[in-house]
């Protein structure tokens, strides 16, 4: 009768380990892998979007990105937002030696400012971060509908330069 | 908590289940309520994290045991939701799925709390002939509305067809809610919703794992079915050869919304319950004999030269010799709010609007699945407060590997 329950014990621990955290595919070599990318969509009359994701430094030396680019959005620019407000970040996002980033609606964010092509649900987009090494980190975000996160698009009235 | 403490925790509650499922045998021969001493509160949340893996060669949600709770959500698509976008779509429920039913959020998911109790939780997927067709792909030729039965169906549109559907099921109602949500959200731009059942069996642990259900005329209902594993689960649902390629490794889900008489079986007594399906009603018994799993011996008579199971019993006309030739089944019950000017069949007020929400796996539709319902459809003795209310047929791909989606194959 003893045996069952530690088989039961030996199971349901394993389930644990394997609910806990999956990593998501990504080159284990790279100084920065991002987890959970998507980006949310938009229409070209939208005028912007935003993609979103966990960036972690898997080196010993802190990483800052630098800039972010795209073959298919012309200006990609690294954001926060602050009391509701959209800011560029000033010299980029700095990640600190084995530490994460999460870029989020309301929070951190790549800000897509001018979109020659609709963002479909279920769009596969490419980006690349540009890290201040020179490096670059390529990776693909799904792109997601998504009613949240539009704090980043009050007050500014797409004047990206006169916001705080 | 630490390794060792849940582990404790887990180890311990497991030894008094099992000293009190030895106190409970006696009493569930029965059926007699029992009181046990209290167990005290359970610290562990022992089913909560447990988790029935996404990817694999077969669906999920085929392959693992039915949930406490089921919820079908059914899709037309938009006009606009070509090839590509159906890929794009399926690409998108599959992440959902894969990430939730392992207790993860899903992407741009604002409530990652709720995801991390799956209890069991599983993602089906099905697709319609339209949903096919616009794939580009050859549809089986059962794949599309079953043969009417006018003998017995009053079937409604809104609880019938749809171009997908997606069976969710587990043991919190909590997880398949969320779920539920991330994937009606994440389908706006390519579907609508077209309806939404839910369903229930007995709440996790008040019976034994792999208790057969009991429906709400209180029968045993599928004691006969295969069970996942079982070589007549293999035969009865694998769609193979005689597929196109895109279906080998999957199958075909059957789901009739089948609308209960609660109020007219009141009226029957015992005997004629048990007579209507062939079984007895304490234990799921064929009253030829035996125990619940024991075959049922249709050719069995009484004292006085009549079978024992009646002809018409449901038992008797559903019965298939060969597993590879039927179906199996899964079933929920449905216990919704009686609808507004809603009457019993004796023309009162409505009190009850009950069901079970009946789904099958098999193969092929018209061998298998088409047969049964027409012998049923002509004769058994349970059409009298049974009524098929909504119909439904889905081919169900076969699963997926991790980084790829279900419903991949109809586009390689």
């Amino acid at each position: 009768m003893h045996a069952r329950p530690l088989v039961l014990a030996a199971s349901a621990a394993a389930a644990l380990l394997l609910a806990g955290c999956a990593p998501d595919a990504a080159s284990e070599d790279a100084p920065l892998t991002v987890t959970d990318p998507w980006v949310k969509t938009a229409v070209p009359e939208d005028m912007m979007s935003a993609a979103f994701g966990t960036l972690t430094n898997t080196t010993d030396e802190d990483i800052t990105v630098v800039a972010a680019t795209s073959d298919v959005f012309p200006t990609i620019e690294l954001h926060e937002v602050v009391d509701g407000a959209m800011a560029p970040v000033e010299g980029g996002f700095d990640i600190p030696a084995g530490e994460s980033l999460t870029l989020e609606p309301g929070g951190y964010h790549l800000m897509i400012m001018e979109l020659p092509e609709a963002i479909e649900a279920g769009d596969q987009v490419d980006l690349t971060l540009e890290l201040s090494t020179g490096a670059t980190v390529d990776l693909t975000a799904t792109a997601k509908d998504f009613d949240g996160g539009n704090e980043e698009y009050h007050g500014s009235d797409m004047d990206m330069g006169s916001s705080e | 908590m630490t390794g060792l403490s849940r582990r404790r925790l887990l180890l311990g509650g497991a030894a008094a289940g099992a000293g009190a499922a030895a106190t409970l045998g006696a009493a569930r021969a029965g059926l007699i309520p029992v009181a046990l001493p209290d167990p005290g509160p359970d610290a562990a949340g022992v089913n909560g994290e447990r988790t029935v893996p996404f990817h694999g060669p077969h669906q999920a949600g085929v392959t693992s045991a039915p949930g406490a709770h089921a919820v079908y959500l059914a899709f037309d698509l938009l006009r606009g939701t070509d090839r590509e976008r159906l890929a794009a779509w399926l690409r998108l429920l599959s992440d959902d799925a894969a990430r939730l039913t392992q207790g993860r959020g899903a992407l741009a998911d604002l409530e990652p709390e709720l995801a991390v109790r799956p209890a069991g939780l599983t993602a089906t997927f099905g697709l319609g002939r339209e949903a096919v067709r616009r794939a580009g792909a050859e549809a089986p030729a059962w794949l599309g509305p079953l043969p009417a039965f006018p003998q017995i169906d009053a079937l409604e549109q809104r609880w019938s067809g749809g171009d997908a559907v997606v069976l969710l099921h587990g043991d919190d109602p909590t997880s398949i809610a969320h779920l539920a949500r991330m994937i009606v959200r994440d389908s706006r731009s390519f579907a609508t919703l077209r309806w939404r059942q839910a369903g229930f069996r007995r709440a996790y642990g008040s019976d034994p794992s792999g208790t057969t259900m009991r429906n709400l005329f209180g029968q045993v209902d599928g004691s006969t079915t295969p069970r996942p594993g079982d070589a007549a689960f293999d035969s009865a649902v694998w769609a193979g050869s005689e597929a196109p390629a895109w279906l080998r490794g999957g199958t075909s889900l059957v789901l009739r919304r089948i609308a209960m008489d609660l109020e007219g079986w009141d009226e029957v007594g015992v005997d004629g319950r048990e007579a209507s399906v062939g079984r007895r009603l304490s234990d799921g018994a064929p009253l030829s004999g035996g125990a619940e799993k024991d075959p049922i011996d249709l050719e069995a008579r009484d004292a006085s030269g009549f079978t024992v199971i009646n002809p018409a019993a449901h038992a008797a006309r559903a019965h298939v010799a060969d597993p590879a030739r039927g179906i199996v089944r899964m079933g929920f019950t449905y216990d919704d709010p009686v609808e507004s000017g809603a009457t019993d069949s004796r023309g009162r007020p409505a009190v009850s609007h009950v069901g079970l929400l009946f789904g099958s796996w098999q193969r092929d539709v018209d061998a298998q699945f088409v047969p049964m319902q027409r012998r049923l459809a002509q004769a058994d003795l349970l059409n009298t407060w049974t009524t098929p209310v909504g119909s439904g047929v889905w081919a169900i791909p076969p699963g997926c590997e991790e980084g790829g989606f279900v419903g991949e194959t109809l586009f390689g």
